[in-house]
């Protein structure tokens, strides 16, 4: 077929192993559609793992492999914030913008960042190190206002707090790159 | 109290109480079903009849006895003893602050809409009593409106999203029914849209522009790109020679844009109707469809006895032929590479027609009516295109009208159509016989093809045989016949391209066999076609019968009284062959009545790799088609790896 996926050929190997993983246990390669559809969050997530975000080749690729529409795969990668279909930073900065969170300057503390490190909320700094992303409750009220950094939960925050917090990943990676 | 009942001792049925009247209906009946049976029309807006049934307008809520809340009655299954309530102070003013609710981010401007007049929501204002807002003519939640880019980059499909109320019909109908999925759910609350993947334009995806979206659409987010003003444009220039075709399904859908009912064939009037608008001609795509059967039905015979490539598979859905070229090109070659009738008929009105007239093909303005949207697709397609350096370059087809579109034009012109006087086609392309009228219904080109395909090959005449078992509106409809000469045929014929998937996969898998295969795109073929009036959710509601199965009778009600009946005895059509043609297959028609296909990417992050091409045929070529195709989008940028 003279037409194929423009993708990386890493990145296809990857995503095939991924599928074959799923694929014996969840069903994957069974013609029912609602099975297919029920392991993609799952396998979307790994793939994200993988590669970092899911551009358009990901996911047109993923679409090929699992015979479902690609705009239903986009639909599922837009509704849920835990993907991303634009390269992320290296550590990427999730404010809470629940209503405790909100009421307690969360908004203060995104614009601190934003400030800070020369970005809007949702973009990602040149160094490719921060991404800024508000995000919906994380469940932690009690907290507010509360962020997370990778894996890591600060809360009871001010705007004074932040340039400690950038530093506190900023000068590691420094000192790993010189 | 009054009751309605259909057999008391059922067990597959339930005794329900709406509104107080006692009503039983069968176990698998929601309760918007049921209350219909009783008469009681409740509103509905994302509802639509075997297509959309998700509950998420909420328009339709009811109150049932003992339970909590209001339920929406579509999607809500009937049982035993169930006492509903369908009209009470509360429900009509939840249902109208749903609506404003609806309202508050939708532009409101019907005045410049394209569906003024045959919007649902417009409609619902109505029948919910909106005009007799205490406010006066404002309605309350004004906020902030949808602010989305429009898509009018496809040769077919115009998409304007700040229109759309996100019922999910077009959605649906894609993606359950024609099986595809160019369109989706992007992104999530204010900001969600209906668009394809990636912001993509409907031109660049997989959309084969079959415009089944459009036919469900309940406001004006989805609509045919508009060619009427380049029409009236070239009606007004003295120098234009404007021809114009109707294909065979418009007589029995056009009435209805009229006010009659589905079901109403309408035929007689349409001649006289272009005439008043001002073409110089007046032509039948019926014809086309007759010389579409010789050729294609000579095509076969000839695939048969020289071992070419079997099944072949019709070509005159372009909906279908795009389909195919994006997501089986390995069937490409399947394809039979005679043109459309729409396309046959473009190339003889710039060729026969220009020469036995000393008219000059430059200043012929070929227009044609379709049920179709994707044949605006069609007649862009490169191989219907002249291309010329002195002349610039000339379309076979200049511009084609859905059934919409005339319809328009003749109320814009003030023609009172239900009163013209009875007028024929022009000749001597504008008689076609029962079988290519009939092509506008599932199973009519095939039937037509296996008429002529018989009494060529065996010299009997193929009356006997009724085909019957080829007509109905079945997704998937077979035959054997056995013709003299020619030894057995297996055939299929398949509407609907879900129904077509579902086929091409058997094939594939060895488990079907066949050596002629019909596949029309639209669910009914043409009558059901996405360029046909619309019908709404409401109507197709408060009918038992299918509208499609009323335009077939329509259609077979047009074809009935024709004196001709199979397409090799049409005297024209003999003619053009005497005159012009030669001989089915010749060299001449083999240059005007042929084509030829191209594989299409079925993501636009799929690029052109030159190295895999494979040519076994000439006829078969596959170029990289974007330099002057609509529907290809770009090729795609390489991928960059994360820094």
């Amino acid at each position: 077929m003279p037409y194929e996926i423009d993708i990386d050929p890493a990145w296809g190997a990857a995503i095939d192993r991924i599928i074959a993983a799923g694929a014996p246990e969840q069903g994957l390669l069974n013609e029912n559609c609602l099975q297919r559809s029920s392991s993609l969050i799952q396998i979307l997530e790994q793939t994200q793992k993988e590669i970092g975000y899911l551009p358009e080749n990901v996911q047109a690729y993923l679409a090929n492999k699992l015979h479902i529409p690609l705009s239903e795969i986009y639909g599922v990668t837009t509704f849920y914030a835990l993907f991303n279909t634009e390269p992320v930073g290296k550590h990427t900065i999730s404010v809470c913008m629940g209503t405790a969170c909100y009421v307690k300057g969360a908004g203060e503390i995104v614009a601190e960042f934003e400030r800070r490190l020369n970005i809007e909320a949702g973009q990602t700094t040149l160094d490719g190190l921060f991404t800024l992303e508000p995000c919906r409750c994380l469940g932690a009220c009690g907290l507010a206002p509360v962020l997370t950094i990778g894996d890591q939960v600060y809360g009871r925050l001010t705007p004074a707090d932040v340039p400690d917090l950038i530093e506190k990943y900023y000068l590691p990676t420094k000192g790993e790159s010189t | 109290m009054e009751k309605s009942v259909t057999n008391d001792t059922d067990t597959d049925t339930v005794l329900v109480t709406i509104d107080g009247q006692e009503t039983r209906v069968p176990v698998t009946f929601t309760v918007l079903e049921a209350a219909r049976q009783a008469g009681i029309m409740i509103p509905t807006l994302c509802y639509l009849k075997g297509i959309n049934q998700i509950g998420s307008c909420r328009i339709c809520l009811v109150e049932i006895e003992n339970m909590r809340g209001l339920h929406p009655a579509c999607i809500h299954p009937v049982n035993e003893g169930m006492a509903v309530k369908t009209n009470t102070p509360f429900i009509r003013e939840t249902r109208k602050t749903i609506l404003e609710l609806i309202l508050s981010d939708h532009p409101q401007k019907c005045l410049s809409c394209q569906r003024n007049d045959s919007c649902e929501l417009q409609a619902l204002t109505k029948q919910l009593g909106l005009e007799t807002h205490p406010d006066g003519d404002t309605l309350p939640f004004a906020g902030e409106t949808s602010d989305f880019t429009l898509d009018l980059a496809s040769p077919a499909i115009e998409r304007l999203a700040d229109k759309c109320i996100k019922c999910r019909r077009c959605v649906s109908v894609c993606k359950n029914i024609q099986q595809i999925g160019a369109l989706g759910v992007n992104e999530r609350g204010f900001n969600s849209v209906i668009a394809p993947a990636f912001g993509r334009s409907l031109d660049e995806v997989e959309c084969i522009t079959c415009g089944q979206c459009i036919n469900v659409c309940p406001v004006g987010a989805l609509r045919e790109k508009d060619e009427i003003a380049n029409v009236w444009q070239a009606i007004a220039d003295p120098r234009k020679h404007v021809v114009i075709q109707v294909a065979p399904s418009v007589r029995a859908t056009l009435g209805e844009e009229f006010g009659l009912a589905p079901g109403t064939p309408v035929g007689k009037f349409i001649p006289a109707a272009l005439r008043r608008l001002g073409v110089d001609k007046v032509f039948d795509t019926s014809f086309a469809a007759d010389l579409t059967v010789m050729e294609e039905g000579h095509e076969f015979i000839d695939r048969l006895q020289n071992g070419g490539n079997l099944p072949m598979i019709t070509s005159c859905s372009p909906g279908w032929v795009k389909y195919c070229e994006h997501h089986y090109p390995e069937f490409i070659s399947h394809l039979s590479t005679a043109k459309s009738p729409q396309q046959m008929f473009g190339a003889l009105a710039k060729t026969y027609y220009a020469e036995t007239n000393g008219i000059d093909p430059n200043t012929i303005y070929s227009v044609s009516v379709m049920p179709c949207t994707a044949k605006k697709f069609e007649r862009q397609r490169s191989d219907h295109i002249y291309f010329s350096e002195t002349d610039g370059d000339r379309f076979d087809v200049d511009a084609v009208l859905t059934v919409r579109e005339l319809a328009r034009m003749i109320k814009q012109a003030g023609i009172d159509f239900l009163r013209l006087p009875e007028q024929p086609f022009d000749a001597p392309m504008g008689m076609g016989s029962k079988a290519g009228v009939n092509f506008g219904a599932t199973g009519g080109v095939m039937e037509a093809a296996l008429r002529t395909i018989y009494e060529t090959t065996s010299g009997q005449s193929a009356d006997p045989i009724e085909f019957l078992s080829l007509r109905g509106l079945e997704g998937v409809r077979e035959a054997h016949v056995d013709i003299p000469g020619l030894g057995g045929v297996d055939v299929a014929v398949v509407h609907g391209i879900g129904n077509a998937r579902q086929l091409l996969e058997k094939i594939k898998s060895g488990e079907a066999d066949y050596q002629f295969i019909e596949i029309m795109a639209c669910p009914g073929g043409c009558i059901g076609g996405g360029g046909q009036p619309l019908v709404s959710g409401p109507q197709r509601m408060s009918s038992d019968e299918d509208y499609r199965t009323m335009r077939v009778h329509a259609l077979f009600a047009e074809s009935q009284d024709l004196p001709l009946h199979k397409s090799h005895d049409n005297p024209d059509i003999k003619r053009i062959y005497e005159q012009y043609l030669e001989h089915p297959l010749s060299e001449k028609s083999h240059h005007l009545l042929h084509t030829h296909y191209q594989e299409r990417p079925q993501y636009a992050a799929q690029k052109w790799i030159p190295g895999l091409t494979e040519t076994e045929d000439e006829d078969f070529i596959v170029v990289p088609p974007w330099q002057h195709e609509p529907g290809m989008g770009e090729p795609a940028q390489p991928s960059h790896p994360v820094p």
